[in-house]
């Protein structure tokens, strides 16, 4: 049974958003997501300063099995990226919601937050799946 | 064992070493080594039988059935080889005249008649060295024709969320911007999201017919229309040309450009990183920028078409004619086959796949898309298993090799969890895919009954299941002595 968090919200493409105390927000991929791709070996994450739109692509998870995009929850400038993963990608395996997150970004809208899923739709959307 | 351990020093085959040293006196004093080079020193027959014992430990279509999906992985008959090494072809060199090949470049300017025929395209270049070659060639193409008429604001590439990983590469590789399209659940191209995205920025789009999921693309002619209305082109990647070999033409789809791959649909083995070839065809309105040299009959005798001629052309992607002896084995196929023959490789790669599918079905395995007729290719999916009884794709896929059976394609396409993607080839019988059938059905009872049997799966390889996660992450390719 994947771990779904009560405190964050859920993108449909199974990335977790958690709003912090400064106005930012960090997300990562879901721990329901790092079980699909199995063990990862790579992590490819994007410039500080980027700007993305919501549902970019902008980051890269690489597993053996495959290599999958990482969408932009919501729109909003990268803030500050995980460094720790370029030498430990496993961190996202092992801890998605905590050591394994991927980027901070400050949102273009913090109410764009409130679109995303409850815990509770999330849980629901992935049963369906 | 590596052959280097069989070493121990002074050991030599004396009747194959060179009878006197080379001599090395015309090379700068400063280049030559001072050490003699670290080589294994054995005797011939250790050497033929370390050899021999390794060939025997392949995996390969001359000893097992291979259904790697999306590969083709079928039987390429020796004559085509043979045929292909003949000393008119082998030995001529490729700075000879046209006036001393004429044998040579009517077999080119044949094989660019046939591919012709047999897609339906207006004209054919063989120059692209291989499949990802063919594939920037066919884009750069589309840019060009863009830039020719300077609609420049097209910077757009439309490529379906089931293709090929290599068509959003190839469109980032030509300056392109890659836009998604949605599948639907049934496996055709979302064709409504489709309506929504072609524009003024529509530069084309990359589509697989079939497509990768096994299944016939059955809109694709209001696809084409819809890009086409919007000014783009449609480009047919032809991994999965074997399903519809001469029955259907991607020219009478629509397609502007497509490239093929001789390598695998045409002959020649592949999968090893060995020559490929990746020839374009390509309808009336691109024709003036396909890849150079392309051989022209003059109604007299065979001649190269170069940059002289073409001056739009994207210019040479490669020495020469590309791959040459891909050409002529692929040459030598389609002679062989004729007509007919290429229009039986479809039907029995297709009739094979759907065989074998039902019977699957039948043992209780799950399509990925039951109510749907496969291509040449379709997709198991053990999601119910895994969630069940914890048995992934991968362990599948592991067993069948303790049953002498080649892995199918595993985790592609993405779109589809937990996935085998099959592809059983024209080439095998009726027997052969029962003996696959059986295997399965006994792994599937396995499963129920003791999956840590799949989970450590193979049992009876010379390398047991390998780490494949700390292979990636701490990569060591290097042999190290004791």
């Amino acid at each position: 049974m994947s771990d779904v968090p009560g405190d964050l919200r859920y993108s449909k493409s199974h990335e977790w958003v958690r709003v912090n105390d400064d106005g930012t927000v960090t997300t990562g991929i879901t721990d329901h997501a790092q079980g699909l791709l199995g063990d990862l070996v790579f992590v490819e994450l994007p410039e500080v300063d980027h700007e993305v739109e919501a549902e970019e692509a902008c980051a890269v998870v690489e597993s053996v099995k495959a290599a999958s995009d990482v969408y932009a929850p919501i729109a909003g400038t990268v803030v500050e990226v995980n460094e720790e993963l370029n030498d430990a990608p496993e961190a996202v395996n092992q801890d998605p919601y905590g050591a394994g997150w991927l980027m901070r970004l400050q949102p273009s809208s913090v109410e764009d937050v409130e679109r995303l899923m409850s815990p509770d739709e999330y849980q629901e959307y992935i049963e369906s799946e | 064992m590596l052959i280097f351990e069989h070493s121990r020093p002074g050991r030599r085959a004396g009747v194959q070493a060179p009878a006197a040293e080379a001599s090395a006196d015309d090379l700068p004093a400063g280049l030559l080594r001072e050490d003699r080079p670290a080589l294994p020193e054995v005797s011939e027959m250790q050497a033929v039988r370390h050899y021999t014992r390794l060939s025997q430990k392949n995996f390969s279509i001359d000893t097992h059935f291979y259904p790697l999906g999306s590969c083709t992985m079928k039987y390429n008959p020796r004559a085509c080889n043979t045929l292909a090494m003949l000393p008119g072809i082998l030995a001529r060199h490729p700075l000879a005249p046209a006036s001393e090949g004429q044998g040579a470049l009517a077999c080119l300017y044949e094989l660019q008649e046939m591919l012709k025929e047999v897609t339906g395209m207006k004209a054919v270049s063989l120059t692209p060295a291989a499949g990802a070659q063919g594939e920037f060639a066919g884009v750069a193409m589309i840019r060009a024709y863009h830039d020719a008429r300077n609609d420049d604001a097209r910077d757009e590439i439309l490529v379906p969320d089931a293709a090929h990983g290599t068509n959003p590469a190839t469109a980032t590789m030509c300056g392109y911007k890659v836009r998604e399209i949605p599948t639907l659940d049934n496996g055709d191209v979302d064709v409504d999201a489709l309506r929504e995205a072609v524009g003024e920025h529509t530069a084309g789009i990359m589509l697989t017919n079939p497509s990768t999921l096994g299944v016939f693309e059955r809109r694709i002619k209001e696809i084409a229309d819809i890009v086409h209305q919007a000014g783009g082109l449609l480009y047919y990647d032809g991994a999965n040309l074997n399903a519809i070999l001469g029955k259907v033409r991607p020219g009478d789809m629509g397609f502007d450009v497509i490239h093929m791959n001789l390598h695998k649909t045409f002959s020649t083995p592949h999968g090893g990183g060995g020559p490929g070839a990746g020839p374009v065809g390509v309808s009336e309105r691109l024709e003036p920028f396909m890849p150079v040299p392309i051989v022209d009959y003059d109604g007299d005798e065979y001649v190269w078409l170069t940059e002289k001629e073409r001056p739009q052309s994207i210019g040479r992607l490669s020495a020469f004619m590309g791959n040459a002896g891909v050409l002529f084995r692929a040459y030598v196929y389609a002679r062989l086959l004729g007509r007919e023959g290429m229009h039986r490789v479809a039907e029995f790669a297709t009739l094979n796949a759907n065989y074998l599918m039902k019977r699957l079905q039948q043992a209780g395995f799950d399509l990925a898309f039951p109510d749907r007729r496969a291509t040449h290719e379709f997709i198991v999916t053990l999601k119910r298993q895994m969630k069940e009884l914890n048995v992934s794709a991968m362990d599948v896929a592991k067993r069948l090799l303790d049953y002498g059976y080649h892995a199918p394609t595993t985790y592609f396409p993405l779109l589809v969890p937990e996935c085998l993607l099959i592809e059983p080839t024209e080439t095998e019988s009726r027997e052969e895919l029962d003996g696959f059938v059986e295997a399965m059905t006994r792994i599937l009872e396995e499963a129920a009954g003791d999956a840590g049997l799949l989970h450590e799966a193979p049992h009876t390889l010379p390398v047991r299941r390998l780490d494949e996660v700390r292979a990636a992450r701490e990569l060591d390719l290097r042999w190290k002595a004791g």
